[in-house]
């Protein structure tokens, strides 16, 4: 399917950048007949693959984290990448409740999965992390 | 993110304003554990009237102090919580640990 429009934005990987990240999200996401509530949850969805890139692809460390954005007829394709730690096991970062981290809920995936129609998942350890959601329009609305 | 600490009848009740995710958590985390600190609290009531946006990182913090105020037998509810956050905290599985009121008086009312 053809692209109608397209967006990328490179940012260092600063807890700063995720609001940034997930408001121009939920902007591009906006020329789609969307309703609210499907872009509240894309920017949670987005919110928490950046959070993931920042907190667990770089910890401490400075990077860059990759957001492209492309934009269909009847759905919008998010793209999240970096370059830093990986994930060494993908299957149990998935699984709900897990997380590195006491404090955290190990929810992340779980809304991405949630809030999301399609989530894809490529890592590798030593050489980062990409997560490519899409979210699609419902053709049956109401307005 | 701009949070407000009161305590009233052995509640701290910490009113919040902005977008909880990883960005504000740390000063959420360390404002309301000061506050615990400092006071006589043993039940905490959170008024997220001006919170329109919480991810995992803003529910991890929750969570942290639900867990450190249940230790001591003390409960954690939440007013004027937005559609959208309850949406959030329903998933999460907390609104089976925190009661929602519809305002600040009601939750205080059921302690």
């Amino acid at each position: 399917m053809a692209i109608k429009n397209t967006f990328r934005m490179t940012f260092g990987s600063l807890s700063e950048n995720v609001g940034i990240a997930r408001v121009t999200a939920a902007v591009f996401a906006a020329q789609l007949d969307f309703t609210i509530n499907e872009i509240e949850e894309i920017k949670v969805a987005v919110s928490e693959a950046v959070s993931n890139s920042v907190i667990h692809g770089y910890g401490n460390e400075s990077g860059q984290v990759e957001l492209v954005m492309n934009l269909y007829e009847d759905n919008v394709e998010y793209i999240i990448k970096d370059c830093g730690r990986g994930i060494a096991d993908i299957n149990q970062a998935r699984q709900p409740s897990f997380s590195s981290d006491p404090e955290r809920m190990g929810l992340g995936f779980v809304f991405m999965e949630s809030f999301m129609d399609e989530l894809a998942i490529e890592t590798q350890v030593g050489q980062g992390t990409t997560v490519r959601m899409i979210k699609k329009v419902q053709l049956n609305k109401t307005h | 993110m701009k949070i407000i600490t009161v305590l009233k009848q052995g509640v701290l009740i910490v009113r919040v304003e902005g977008e909880l995710d990883m960005h504000s958590a740390n000063e959420f985390r360390q404002t309301i554990d000061n506050a615990l600190d400092n006071n006589e609290a043993k039940h905490i009531l959170l008024n997220l009237e001006g919170v329109d946006f919480i991810d995992s990182s803003g529910l991890g913090v929750i969570l942290g102090r639900y867990k450190r105020v249940s230790l001591l037998q003390g409960q954690m509810l939440a007013a004027h919580i937005q559609p959208q956050v309850a949406k959030i905290f329903d998933l999460a599985g907390l609104l089976k640990i925190i009661k929602v009121y519809n305002n600040e008086s009601e939750a205080l009312a059921c302690i």
